[in-house]
């Protein structure tokens, strides 16, 4: 029986921790052995993604030193699994261990789809929920087929979704549009990534959303932080929430 | 040369004809003033996202579409390993066909190169078809300024060029501006009648005015689309047909080309003549893909091949694949931000995620906002028909930036201390108790003060209770 490092991406673990609790929750009731490393604090993507390889470097070698002693390191972030999958090379290309860890760490979804074969979420949630597909999830772990490539269609984390019992799964128009949040983007470009955002938000609405899900928590905090200021009754969950299903 | 160099990219920045727009100031405050007019950026978004749409229908009538895509890019990828080698085939080949060919290094050259064959055979009056590399090069104002009248002949490009504007989209020049703005333009300087919008209209006016110029015209330039070594031929796309009327009524032809337009084999145009319009527009094929080989009876042809920075790409590991762009726009219309922030706010002649590379490549300091106008979505990878991995480039070209000094003094500053604050678990428990503590305790002035981007338009998030390790540690008793 494998063993699972839970990796809590810091904003998760800071303000969001309600989705590291449904997490760990969701992969203990699909029979998943879980342990939380406490010493780990951030995978580096916001310095890395701002062009600050220096200040990432330590911390993916942090990660790999706090995760390499697990079979397998599980993440309710398909961002942070990006990093750790397809951004570490520059910083551990080579190391003792990187090639293990880089093919063992996965997003949840993803884990629970491939590894545990979940097919059947085994819970209830009786409400129209509309899917934000985020991107790194999307077109770097590549969760779906995504609407660019022509390839057979796929998507890992809606399969999962629609098993939910009494749940209706909607989808925008724009199916995998980008919801602007994009990182440091958010602030460094905060006027086009709030228009991105308000779009989003006016195509789930249109789709009949009555709460917005994601594989990503942080495009939900951007997405939530619009539609709180614009007095929008929307709720939003992160889809560990939506699988573990009504407490 | 650098400052005609200037000149070039200019065009849309500081210098540049951009009807008192201001100076170019970084991508971020272009976009905000794009954004601001809200039901045009709006506009702008849709009219680049039925693009998308149309690419997305041709494409999915090619079973065969990520095959080809494949192809394309391991026969780029071949061609820019052995570039010297095909380069010197097509000017063999092309040479013996009757062409004159001749190498720029760069901007500066290319335009002289281009002004001597003029000026030695007395042209005053040239046409020319789409050429971006022109545009990169500056040519037009560089002509201009010695005397020579230059028309583009492309609708699109017409227009921008009757409005002293330069494109806003390689594809689609004239993407910013609605036809009641055109309408506009044209009553001004083509004396259609005033308030008159009509497509048909506009566009009959613009073809009775050019056919003047055609007829007028002494020589006739276009870009390359792709250049094919062992027949020393080349091709070049239109849908309006502008080129080869621009090449068959005067008696000399100037074609411009980047030196990475090279495709080893005629065979090969088979892949790329199949991608270049379906991700471009949506077409099955450009209306027109016109072959040249050698001059036309009694004529001459002139073929310059331009490097212009794009040699030192090549020497790039990391970022060479960005050579091999077959300028369709693809990665434009599908961009999220492109769509949404217009042509002019990357202030550069190829704009977009492709033109956030190809300038700050170049120069990283110049162009330090280029590489950070991104969300890094990955949209612009996956339609791109060469598979160039575009944002992924981006985001080496960020750290370029912060090597050069290009980043802010204070985002450096935030990142030198998240950095350090990370790598302590003690520090990051209490910047976080710190962090929480302020969401909760101040006041609504102090924290949605002018200085937090976030809050402009955005609630901050509502801070827990506790943690997540702080709920696992009393949970679980571990830790």
């Amino acid at each position: 029986m494998p063993t699972v490092g839970l990796f809590v991406p810091c904003f998760v673990d800071q303000l969001q921790p309600r989705v590291g609790v449904a997490t760990l929750r969701l992969l203990q009731r699909h029979g998943v052995k879980v342990e939380f490393p406490p010493e780990q604090t951030c995978c580096g993507q916001p310095m890395a993604n701002s062009g600050c390889r220096a200040e990432a470097a330590p911390l993916a070698e942090r990660f790999l030193r706090i995760f390499s002693r697990y079979d397998h390191v599980v993440a309710p972030s398909g961002s942070c699994v990006s990093m750790v999958r397809h951004h570490y090379d520059g910083f551990l290309a080579g190391r003792d261990g990187f090639d293990r860890l880089k093919a063992n760490t996965f997003e949840l979804c993803e884990y629970l789809h491939d590894v545990v074969g979940v097919r059947e979420a085994g819970a209830r949630f009786p409400r129209v929920v509309g899917l934000h597909r985020a991107c790194h999830g999307l077109r770097e772990l590549r969760l779906g087929s995504g609407s660019e490539r022509r390839v057979p269609p796929f998507d890992k984390v809606k399969t999962l979704l629609d098993s939910v019992e009494g749940i209706r799964v909607v989808e925008p128009a724009r199916p995998d549009e980008c919801c602007g949040f994009g990182g440091t983007f958010a602030v460094n470009e905060e006027a086009v990534s709030c228009m991105m955002g308000k779009d989003k938000l006016a195509d789930l609405a249109q789709a009949g959303a009555e709460v917005v899900t994601s594989a990503d928590g942080s495009c939900l905090m951007h997405l939530e932080g619009l539609a709180r200021r614009a007095g929008s009754k929307l709720e939003f969950m992160h889809v560990a929430e939506v699988l573990l299903g009504e407490r | 040369m650098a400052g005609i160099e200037r000149r070039g990219e200019g065009g849309h920045g500081p210098e540049g004809g951009h009807g008192g727009r201001g100076a170019f100031a970084g991508h971020p405050a272009a976009a905000a003033r794009f954004v601001a007019d809200d039901a045009r950026a709006h506009w702008h978004d849709q009219a680049l996202w039925w693009v998308r749409q149309k690419r997305d229908k041709a494409s999915a009538d090619v079973p065969e579409w990520e095959r080809l895509r494949e192809l394309a890019q391991a026969i780029k990828g071949h061609t820019l390993s052995r570039l010297a080698d095909y380069l010197a085939e097509f000017e063999r080949n092309a040479t013996a066909a009757g062409a004159r060919v001749h190498w720029a290094r760069d901007a500066a050259e290319h335009n002289a190169v281009v002004h001597a064959i003029l000026a030695e055979r007395g042209v005053t009056r040239l046409v020319k078809s789409k050429s971006m590399l022109t545009e990169e090069c500056g040519l037009n104002p560089y002509l201009e300024a010695r005397g020579i009248e230059v028309v583009d002949t492309d609708l699109g490009e017409r227009i921008v060029q009757l409005r002293e504007e330069p494109p806003s989209h390689i594809v689609f020049p004239a993407i910013h501006l609605k036809r009641q703005d055109i309408g506009v333009t044209f009553h001004e300087k083509l004396g259609t009648a005033e308030g008159a919008s009509d497509p048909k209209y506009l566009t009959e006016a613009a073809r009775g005015h050019l056919r003047q110029r055609f007829l007028g015209a002494q020589a006739g330039m276009t870009g390359v689309n792709f250049a094919v070594a062992d027949t020393g031929a080349f091709v070049v796309c239109t849908n309006e047909g502008n080129a080869d009327m621009g090449t068959s009524l005067p008696p000399i032809h100037i074609a411009c080309m980047g030196l990475e337009k090279i495709v080893p084999r005629v065979e090969d145009l088979g892949v790329f003549l199949r991608l270049l319009a379906r991700s471009a527009t949506g077409q099955p094929v450009t209306t027109y893909s016109t072959h040249f080989l050698g001059p036309r009876r009694d004529g001459e042809l002139h073929v310059v091949i331009v490097d212009n920075g794009r040699s030192g790409l090549l020497r790039s590991q990391a970022l060479r694949r960005s050579l091999a762009c077959i300028r369709c726009g693809a990665c434009m219309n599908t961009c999220p931000v492109f769509r949404r922030t217009g042509g002019y706010s990357y202030g550069v002649a190829v704009p977009g995620p492709i033109g956030s590379i190809l300038a700050p490549a170049r120069d990283p300091r110049a162009h330090a906002t280029l590489p950070f106008a991104s969300s890094l979505c990955g949209s612009c990878s996956d339609v791109c028909p060469v598979r160039i991995d575009i944002h992924s480039e981006l985001l080496v070209l960020r750290g370029q930036v912060v090597e050069a000094g290009g980043l802010p003094a204070g985002k450096r500053l935030a990142m030198r201390l998240a950095g350090w604050i990370f790598r302590s678990p003690g520090r990051y428990a209490l910047a976080g108790r710190l962090a929480r503590w302020a969401l909760r305790a101040l006041p609504r002035r102090v924290l949605y003060s002018k200085a937090n981007a976030w809050g402009r338009q955005r609630e901050l998030p509502a801070p827990p209770g506790e943690t997540f390790r702080d709920w696992y540690r009393r949970t679980t008793g571990r830790a």
